[in-house]
């Protein structure tokens, strides 16, 4: 199993290579600096002084890949793929057009991102899985086709609608908690009340749906069978044996998100003002910094990686075929 | 020739007639197909599959209508060139014609006769007072206000009637088809469609159509004369807004696909059938495109497309042009980081097939391996193609209006309800609240994806050989 | 009173074109230390009847009418909560495939207490003594319980099934083909289990078969079931020996066997019912021999025709001579061609798969799944190939195709090599050897025409051959193979089984190969469809001088049809002979024990066979298992040598040189 986990660290390594290539190609082959410089001086300002002294200032005055003006070592070091590229694997994010430290940001950021997303994430799942198995338990009956519509019909609703209504009902209308905000500490719980309750409805006709199929599948095999003619109650076979076998396959699909809790929301931190990674984020896209950008969809990749093994490792919990061979 | 118009491709209208090109072709080949027909024809008896088909198709004929683009002829000047318009119009523009014309001044409510902002109104008598003014259109036919109310019920009543007036003659035609069809006589055959679950999808079409029929008749009794969702902040009517907006959604759901299908379809298959080295790269690669958190990929590809549009002029001649380009552009990132979810998919059953024993009789055979993916894997793989296909429309559809409100969808000055929700939000702080842009807006969008859901579902459930098993 | 009395039971399926019935009024009796076997082929309504027993049918289905009594107790009329505590309690079922009936991330222990729970209270230490003492009792060690089901070989799962299932101490346990989804070996073995276990604990048996000979080595009584009705019932020797229905009569007649080598097998024309079917006269009508007008017209009812002898026909009052049952089936088919030229030669060929392991998945190991085979085939000669699932024979088979690489070895085709040919060469060869599988659900694509399926090979090996050229000799393949030329038009799903391995049987003829590799062809087909196929490659093989190798696990199908056999264990062939030979005198362990585990012959004394381990990398492969082992099986691996005339052998303990 040792070998397992290392294997996939390993393979980790070259999915981050092409991220970091991936992203470079993006921001610096695509789309040059000077590129870059024009957008933010803005039409009326460009001139070839004010572009070079643009990229002075935010450290974009390097050749590419070779720098033939740098002696030794630095020839190659002293680039823009070193320097803005190469440096993301050490977590070194350089700075915002701003000035300030990307890398500072992330950990003050990352805090309000969790207070959200963990919640969300936690509550969700529990609610999701619990309708799931409601819709299952009553499988075949009217009130499992009413659930299903219900389903389909909360899923087509756009997830900025949820965010608005869910301000304009309890926030406004019924006044129950603040509209937007943040605090840190026990006083803002009443601000994460509101983005939670959100989210958490925004997901439930899509994921309970999908468990319930997830479920209906499991349901239909042969062991669940064996385990109805053993006379166990209908209310042990679902919950031992059905969801024991969907934790799975539902494992797959969760397990990879947790890391990536830390990155936040982009539409729920944005319209509720937590000044977490997601609003950060979107901040960073209307404003074209591309530097923040960069490290995000680093920083995304790595996460996602660590979920990647964050889900493996999990199914040596629930699955003994993995765990003993 | 001397056209009045100069008929105007945009790269979007060009792309989607392709695409339209391909599923005539499709069409085609399921009627020469028993295999491909049956599961269709399951479809086809679904009543709430048949209902959400024909709301498509209402909104697919106006996504066309809405793309047949040309530049109107302005008044030509004696002895000068023939002139055209700068602005492009389509055949929709042309067919609401007064909604697209009576715009006022700024923000006005549904089937209102005033603005909904005080302005400085010049009285007859030289002062200045300030109130709220009077609808330039909206409303103007009005002698006086207070005959809105029964104006209104009656030109919903009349436009119901004219509604329900061709729902009757497309009823008749229906059962005389049936009668025909089943040389039965025509209370039979009344009967026989009215009740037989086989017709039930049939009837729910009908039944659907003619509400339509009536919401349209309704509507267009109306939108003469009122602003029906009201305007926006530039004084446009919203109902227009919203329903320009169709195309839009519609496009970034279906051209998408297209820039999607073949790189899926490709590589997904060569991944699983191929194995060994090609597996591998493909795996490699559509892992890190997944790894990155899709809203930033399309982000940062939308804002490097962005630059380049802005750095290129010469790529567009029109400002319609323009923002079609970046559509385009937007489909093509959508597509080129949505490909890798059905490529796994596929990969996963051509795994399967690979081991299938007539996959095996055909290597027997000596059958060269082009021809065992062409003959063998993808027929047995184009279930899970449609399925994802249909299943994906719904979500791009809805990804539109995050992507906007987010800053990296369409153009900002492009119709599309990404584009109206984020006006209208800034709005929502106001007292009393502008309501009926988000109101159109969700209306128009949860329909279209409601019915997408719905057919989604009635193919899955016909094509899916697995739910078929569940039954 | 005791057992279980099942009276009228009716089950319904509420389809959208009107209900379907595929159980039809059928009541059986099942006393105490009683084996009442039900059989039927696929389809026929015998499981339905079973799951309806336990009040467990799919969703969609439902009991409409019936009663069912065990002992006093009324099973339909019970609450549903009251029914649970019958159910693996006082009745209980085991099912047919035990790679599936167990939860598959539960330990075999935890799902015995699970019942042990429910049916008896017991828990904790008590609870884990009882486990012990029932895992032995199947068989087992008792440390097993702490192993989850794929750690378990298919045998040791079935046999952890019925642990599970006698944990709440039945009296009536139902069997649903429990022994269908195994190998021979293994299945003696479970039905041995399942006699002792009856006898014990006097337990009565409802079980469920399609198979006659395990009918005839556990049944006290048996019922014929077919299309959803009872059609005969009797006592064990009276139905083997007087059966009066013409559906049971046939049925006991189409089996092959080394006895009617030579003879062409008497088959049922046509296929079972499906359901929905209008039934106006007798369901059988259409297939049977003996129909006359009545039978078409009026359902029949049921005769009694001796002391507890029950036939539902129109003719079982008839006296016997008025019937055409004197008739011979079929008669004798002489081949036209006699054994001939030597046509495929293999030699050392070998198939290894690496085992990778380890951080960069390194090579540690190789699984040898064919390790050094030799064979050599003439035309018009048959070679079965025998042996339990996993021995190797498919992939040998695959290899001789190179459909897989083989690591090492020559196969020579007509003396040429063929191991070596590449591209354009090898597919010319490849005309000449073709495949038939095992499931013809999986070996027709669904998605293209049967016409287009025979032209593929045509395609892609006779370019020369135009598009009428390709035509006509589809529609003369079809006829050849007994379907009409109609069929090339539609799709395989509108064909039954049989049909459809008919069709892969004129695909792979369409190239006109002189070599057929036959993957146990007819394993998944009803005992009556089978005959049709067999007889078929018969009639092909004596008129065309086409040779077989035929690989199979079904030893009367051997004995009737193969001219030689090999056994192959674990990759090697351990014996080889002429049928008649190695039917008469099996010289080594396995294939003695091969020989007698098959059923039909009352399960003879407890087999020469000890529990499942580990192999040994050195030594005799089959030492662990061999009750005969000596201290040089363990050291020394026998090599495969000449024991007398035409006999090959690879054991130590054979020949005593």
């Amino acid at each position: 199993m040792y070998a397992y986990v290392i294997r996939r660290i390993l393979y980790a390594i070259p999915i981050l290579i092409g991220v970091n290539l991936l992203t470079f190609a993006l921001f610096f082959v695509v789309n040059t600096p000077d590129d870059m410089a024009r957008i933010h001086l803005g039409a009326k300002h460009v001139t070839a002084e004010a572009i070079e002294r643009w990229k002075t200032e935010h450290g974009y005055d390097k050749p590419l890949f070779y720098n033939a003006s740098a002696e030794g070592a630095a020839r190659l070091t002293d680039t823009l793929f070193v320097q803005k590229s190469l440096r993301l694997f050490a977590f070194d994010f350089g700075q915002a057009d701003d000035g300030r430290d990307i890398g500072r940001e992330i950990t003050t950021r990352m805090w309000p991102s969790l207070a959200i997303a963990l919640p969300t994430f936690l509550v969700g799942l529990a609610v999701y899985i619990s309708f799931a198995l409601l819709l299952v338990f009553f499988r075949a009956t009217y009130l499992d086709v009413a659930g299903v519509v219900l389903c389909v019909a909360l899923m087509s609703i756009s997830g900025l609608f949820y965010v608005i209504g869910g301000q304009y009902l309890l926030g406004k209308l019924w006044n129950l908690v603040p509209i937007s905000g943040y605090e840190p500490g026990i006083d803002g719980v009443k601000f994460l009340i509101l983005p939670v309750l959100v989210g958490v409805v925004a997901g439930i006709g899509d994921s309970s749906r999908f468990y319930r199929t997830l479920f209906l599948e499991e349901i239909h095999k042969d062991y669940v069978r064996t385990a109805r003619a053993k006379g166990l109650p209908e209310r042990v076979v679902l919950f031992r044996h059905v969801l024991g076998n969907a934790m799975i396959p539902i494992l797959t699909g969760v397990v990879v998100v947790i890391p990536r809790l830390f990155l936040g929301s982009l539409i729920v931190e944005s319209f509720f003002g937590i000044p977490g990674l997601g609003s950060y984020t979107i901040d960073a896209i209307q404003a074209q910094d591309f530097a923040i950008v960069r490290a995000m969809v680093f920083l995304g990749s790595v996460l996602y990686i660590l979920g990647l093994l964050l889900t493996d490792l999990s199914y040596t919990l629930v699955d003994p075929r993995v765990r003993l061979e | 020739m001397n056209l009045p118009f100069m008929p105007v491709v945009l790269w979007s209208d060009a792309l989607l007639f392709l695409l339209l090109g391909v599923v005539l072709v499709f069409v085609r080949q399921v009627r020469r197909h028993e295999h491909l027909r049956a599961p269709w024809r399951q479809v086809g008896r679904s009543r709430l599959g048949m209902a959400s088909v024909v709301v498509l198709a209402c909104y697919g004929a106006i996504g066309l209508l809405d793309s047949l683009h040309f530049r109107p002829q302005l008044p030509a000047e004696p002895g000068q060139p023939v002139q055209y318009a700068a602005e492009v119009s389509s055949l929709f523009d042309v067919l609401a014609g007064p909604l697209r014309g009576q715009a006022e001044q700024t923000y006005s409510a549904p089937f209102a006769t005033r603005l909904f902002v005080k302005k400085s109104l010049h009285l007859p008598d030289g002062r200045v007072t300030r109130d709220y003014p009077r609808l330039q259109y909206g409303g103007a036919h009005l002698s006086s206000e207070a005959e809105r109310g029964p104006d209104i019920a009656v030109r919903a009543l009349w436009g119901a009637l004219s509604g329900l007036g061709v729902a009757a003659v497309l009823w008749v035609m229906a059962v005389l088809w049936v009668a025909r069809r089943a040389g039965l006589d025509r209370a039979r055959a009344w009967s026989r469609l009215w009740r037989e679950p086989a017709f039930g999808g049939g009837r729910s079409a009908l039944v659907t159509l003619s509400v339509l029929l009536v919401l349209g008749g309704i509507l267009l009794h109306w939108a003469g004369h009122y602003h029906v969702l009201g305007t926006d902040k530039v004084g446009q009517d919203v109902l227009y807004l919203a329903l320009k907006s169709i195309r839009t959604g519609l496009l970034i759901g279906t051209l998408t696909t297209l820039i999607m299908l073949p790189l899926a379809l490709f590589l997904g298959v060569a991944a699983g059938y191929f194995g060994g080295r090609a597996d591998d790269v493909i795996q490699y690669l559509y892992t890190t495109l997944n790894s990155i958190p899709g809203v930033l990929l399309i982000a940062a590809a939308v804002l490097v497309a962005q630059v380049y549009i802005e750095t290129n002029p010469d790529l567009y001649d029109t400002a319609a042009a323009r923002s079609d380009l970046r559509l385009v552009f937007l489909c093509g990132i959508l597509g080129v980081t949505s490909w890798t979810g059905l490529a796994r998919l596929l990969r996963g059953e051509a795994l399967k097939l690979r081991e299938q024993d007539y996959i095996q009789a055909a290597r027997a055979f000596g059958v060269s391996r082009l021809r065992i993916l062409g003959r063998h894997i993808l027929p047995n793989v184009s279930h899970l193609v449609l399925i994802s296909v249909v299943i994906d429309f719904s979500a791009l559809v809805l990804a539109e209006a995050v992507l906007s409100y987010v800053g990296v969808g369409v153009d900002p000055v492009m119709a599309s309800w990404g584009n109206m929700i984020n006006g209208a939000r800034m709005e929502l702080a106001r007292e009393p609240v502008v309501w009926w842009q988000l109101t159109a807006a969700f209306l128009f969008m949860f329909t279209l994806v409601l019915a997408a859901n719905l057919f989604a579902d009635g193919v899955r459930e016909a094509f899916d050989p697995r739910s078929g098993v569940r039954a | 009173m005791t057992g279980l009395r099942l009276k009228d039971l009716r089950v319904v399926i509420d389809g959208r074109d009107g209900p379907q019935v595929p159980v039809d009024g059928v009541s059986l009796e099942v006393g105490a230390r009683e084996c009442v076997t039900l059989l039927g082929e696929s389809g026929c309504g015998k499981s339905l009847t079973a799951l309806a027993l336990m009040r467990l049918l799919p969703e969609g289905l439902r009991i409409a009418s019936g009663e069912a009594w065990l002992a006093d107790t009324n099973l339909f009329a019970l609450p549903e909560k009251a029914m649970r505590s019958i159910r693996g309690g006082r009745m209980a079922m085991i099912f047919q495939e035990p790679m599936v009936s167990l939860n598959p991330v539960m330990s075999i222990g935890e799902q015995i207490v699970e019942s042990l729970h429910v049916h008896r209270g017991l828990r904790g230490g008590r609870a884990g003594d009882e486990v012990g003492r029932l895992l032995l009792a199947v068989g087992l060690e008792p440390a097993m319980a702490a192993s989850y089901p794929f750690q378990l070989s298919g045998g040791q799962r079935q046999r952890a099934l019925i642990a599970t299932m006698l944990a709440g101490e039945p009296e009536v346990l139902v069997a649903d083909e429990p022994t269908t989804a195994l190998d021979v070996t293994v299945q003696a073995q479970i039905l041995r289990l399942l006699r002792r276990l009856q006898h014990e604990r006097g337990m009565g048996l409802l079980l469920i078969t399609h198979d006659i000979d395990v009918a005839r080595d556990m049944a006290d009584r048996v019922m014929v079931m077919y299309a959803g009705q009872m059609v005969e019932w009797a006592e064990r020797e009276r139905l083997f020996e007087r059966a009066r229905h013409p559906y049971t009569r046939t049925l006991l007649r189409v089996l092959p066997s080394a006895r009617r080598r030579g003879e062409i097998l008497e088959h049922l024309a046509g296929n079972v019912p499906s359901l929905g079917t209008g039934h106006t006269g007798c369901r059988f009508a259409e297939r049977c021999p003996d129909a006359v007008d009545r039978c078409r017209a009026e359902a029949p009812p049921v005769h009694a025709v001796g002391d507890g002898h029950w036939v539902r026909c129109h003719l079982a009052l008839e006296p016997q001579s008025a019937r055409r049952d004197t008739v011979s089936a079929g008669g004798r088919l002489e081949p036209a061609l006699r054994i001939g030229a030597p046509l495929l030669e293999v030699n050392d060929l070998a198939v290894h798969f690496p085992i990778r392991r380890g951080v960069f998945k390194r090579t540690l190991g190789w699984v040898k799944a064919v390790d050094g085979v030799c064979l050599h085939l003439a035309q018009a000669e048959t070679l079965a190939l025998v042996g339990e699932s996993g021995c190797g024979k498919s992939t040998l088979a695959k290899a001789i195709l190179r459909l897989l690489e083989p690591s090492r070895g020559s196969v020579r085709l007509d003396g040429q090599e063929i191991t070596t040919l590449r591209g354009e060469a090898l597919r010319k060869r490849r005309s000449q050897m073709q495949i038939i599988f095992q499931d013809p659900y999986s070996s027709l694509n669904p998605r293209m025409r049967v016409g287009e399926i025979l032209e593929e090979g045509l395609l892609s090996l006779r370019p020369d051959l135009d598009r009428t050229a390709r035509v006509s000799r589809v529609g003369a393949l079809l006829e050849r193979v007994g379907l009409e030329r109609g069929a090339a038009r539609r799709y395989p799903h509108a064909f039954s089984g049989g049909q459809r391995q008919r069709i892969a049987i004129a695909r792979a003829l369409a190239v006109g190969p002189r070599l057929l590799l036959c993957d146990e062809p007819t394993s998944a087909l009803d005992v009556s469809v089978q005959a049709q196929i067999i007889n078929m490659l018969k009639a092909l093989q004596d008129q065309e001088g086409l040779a077989y190798l035929f690989i199979t696990h079904n030893l009367p199908v051997v004995g009737y049809l193969a001219h030689r056999i090999m056994v192959m264990y674990r990759g090697r062939i351990v014996e080889e002979g002429t049928t008649e030979a190695l039917f008469a005198s099996p010289l080594h362990p396995y294939t003695r024990l091969l020989l007698d585990s098959a059923p039909g012959h009352g399960l003879r004394a407890e087999a020469i066979t000890r529990g499942d381990g580990r192999v040994a990398e050195t030594g005799c492969p089959y030492a662990h298992r061999c009750p005969m082992t000596e201290a040089r099986c363990r050291s020394e691996r026998p090599i495969l040598r000449a024991v007398g005339a035409d006999r090959l052998v690879a054991c130590h303990l054979v020949g005593g040189d």
